[in-house]
């Protein structure tokens, strides 16, 4: 009984690993690509011209182990005092970041990566904020308050989760010119700002929030705004982490609606700029995984710190009813 | 009498409402930013769209009443059919494959313990958190004809390189099987939920009744599972409706209209056409098709049960 247990767990090991291996590839793929030898020549040894462009495909970075070799080796020159060896050793390994790197520094300054990213960070920042306040403040109300209309603001705003989001792009666009807004920050965050999911899932999320600390608050006189802001806010901050992760997430990895509005290569996103990336460089496969590792990066930072919250988020917005 | 009774009524019902509404200012001030927002750019759009698909509008001309031209125009042209019927292939395979394998996923996970649980369900949903735009780049990339993964683990089974995305008969194909070879995060992690609260008395029961594990997940796991299993599907589709990321980066559509989809030919024929009318009205039927999709789906899944 207890073999079979055993075998049956390893079983399921084993399918989970090959498993968790073709998920996680793509990405090491990614962050191998970005860091691959590209066009560094070594007299001593007969290479190809490219690493990247290699058949067949180079699993991991070449630049990492030749790296230690010649590191090895200007160690051994400089034992036996060998100074014009070590020197030449340490020079190769100059050589070898410089190549390893020379992706990232291309595109830092021949593209504007930095700007992007940093384009990418202020607005998920300025939207994140201010849905959490938006959609929190319309949660509170629509859970905890009775007043005429109530159910109706509340289903009118439900029913369009059901509208795929492109049936608002055209419309979009020509209010968006029309307005003004081409080509300006603004046509990313008012739209981003209106997503409804958020008032959604705060409203269930208020539900979990006692009446009777709000009628406290009442009794001693607090006014509705400083019972939102110092009760119900603080009450309401796990609710609040996984929206606030979900929405940066949304307008971090948004791309459709950008493309479409921004033309200003100063103005780009992460994703838009990956695009236009793509389209100059069809071939350049380090250039464009370093870019994309640049943009994967804050993402699984968050992801891997935050964890739980995704969890929570994902569960609280799936619709049990 | 009876009228100037009624009247009377009403005038109370709207002085009451009126002043349920004053007493409850705070409430709509609470509420007010948002529901500016929503008006601005999510209703007033949604119905300008409807409105937009019965026009003629370009660029340079706008507002002409067109009928049902724009539909007739969607309905009868090549491009439209063929997007549609690639949009359907690609769901049809991809959604229960992918609903099954985080059904069997999450089962998997949830025999192990704590640490092992953490790992896998991270390794399945880092995916999902990173950019499709990231990983259509670098499937190209895997799908490259010369120097690419794929065609390197296919020779290893004797298979000779394939053009995955440069050919009509293996573009759409290549996308389909990226989509597979992605996990379904979002979909473990709820199953995973769902599962750890399903009565473990159950079990017990069954346990005594001598059924083994594979008749415990049959019987009870899956039945137990049906809400979670009715969303996930609806969730995928929709999604599935909208590919478009994958399309735009990886083949453009082509070739020819091999890979073209709903939601790639509207980006084209509204942003690089700047056919407004006929893209809004092909935004319409792609609403119109999820809609309907949708319902079907919900009642048949949920008849079971």
């Amino acid at each position: 009984m207890k073999k079979r247990f055993s075998i049956q767990k390893t079983i399921t090991y084993l399918l989970l690993s090959v498993a968790a291996v073709i998920s996680l590839l793509p990405l090491y793929w990614v962050f191998s690509t970005s860091l691959q030898l590209k066009s560094y020549q070594d007299e001593d040894l007969e290479r190809p011209t490219s690493y990247v462009n290699a058949n067949p495909p180079k699993m991991f970075p070449v630049g990492i182990t030749e790296y230690f070799e010649h590191w090895g080796k200007a160690r051994d020159a400089e034992k036996i005092g060998d100074s014009e060896q070590e020197a030449y050793h340490r020079q190769v390994m100059d050589n070898i970041v410089t190549d390893m790197f020379s992706g990232f520094r291309q595109l830092f300054q021949q593209n504007s990566m930095g700007l992007w990213f940093f384009n990418s960070l202020y607005i998920g920042i300025v939207v994140t904020l201010g849905i959490l306040l938006f959609d929190s403040m319309a949660g509170y109300v629509l859970a905890k308050k009775r007043f005429p209309g109530r159910n109706f603001i509340f289903w009118l705003i439900i029913s369009t989760m059901m509208i795929p989001s492109q049936v608002t792009l055209v419309p979009m666009f020509i209010m968006v010119r029309d307005l003004g807004l081409m080509d300006t920050h603004w046509a990313l965050i008012l739209p981003d700002l209106s997503m409804v999911f958020g008032v959604f899932l705060m409203r269930q999320f208020m539900f979990s929030i006692p009446d009777e600390l709000i009628e406290a608050a009442k009794i001693d006189g607090a006014s509705e705004w400083k019972t939102f802001w110092k009760i119900v806010l603080p009450l309401a901050r796990p609710g609040l982490a996984a929206l606030g992760i979900f929405t940066f997430m949304n307008v971090w990895n948004s791309f459709l609606w950008p493309i479409i509005v921004l033309n200003n290569a100063k103005l780009y996103t992460l994703p838009v700029g990956l695009k236009t990336l793509q389209d100059a460089n069809l071939a350049d496969f380090k250039l464009l995984m370093s870019g994309a590792a640049i943009a994967a990066i804050p993402m699984i930072i968050v992801f891997l710190l935050f964890q739980r919250h995704f969890v929570k988020g994902l569960t609280l917005g799936g619709v049990k009813e | 009498m009876e009228i100037s009774g009624a009247f009377k009524n009403a005038g109370k019902n709207l002085k009451r409402t009126g002043k349920q509404i004053r007493k409850n200012y705070a409430a709509y001030l609470f509420l007010l930013p948002k529901l500016i927002l929503f008006t601005l750019f999510i209703a007033i759009p949604v119905v300008w769209a409807f409105v937009l698909s019965f026009q003629e509008y370009r660029i340079t001309e706008s507002n002409i009443f067109a009928g049902l031209d724009n539909y007739k125009q969607v309905l009868e042209s090549e491009a439209f059919r063929e997007a549609l019927l690639n949009t359907t292939i690609y769901t049809v395979v991809t959604v229960p494959f992918n609903v099954i394998t985080a059904l069997i996923a999450a089962s998997l996970i949830h025999s192990l313990g704590r640490f092992a649980q953490n790992f896998f369900r991270a390794a399945f949903y880092l995916p999902t958190v990173t950019s499709m735009v990231i990983i259509a780049m670098v499937w190209r990339w895997m799908y490259n004809y010369e120097f690419g993964l794929f065609n390197y683990v296919i020779g290893w089974f004797g298979m000779e390189p394939i053009n995955w995305l440069g050919q009509t008969n293996s573009a759409l194909m290549a996308i389909i099987i990226m989509q597979m070879l992605i996990p379904f995060g979002v979909g473990i992690i709820l199953y995973l939920a769902s599962m750890s609260s399903i009565s473990e008395s159950l079990y017990e029961a069954a346990t005594i009744d001598g059924a083994n594990a594979f008749q415990k997940w049959v019987r009870i796991t899956i039945p137990m599972l049906t809400p979670s299993t009715v969303y996930l599907t609806l969730l995928s589709t929709i999604g599935s409706f909208q590919v478009f990321t994958q399309i735009i980066l990886m083949t453009g559509g082509g070739p020819g209209y091999a890979t073209e989809t709903l939601v790639h030919l509207i980006y084209k024929t509204g942003f690089r056409d700047f056919e407004f009318g006929l893209a809004a009205a092909q935004s319409v039927v792609l609403f119109l098709i999820i809609l309907v999709i949708s319902v079907f789906q919900y009642r048949v899944l949920n008849r079971r049960n």
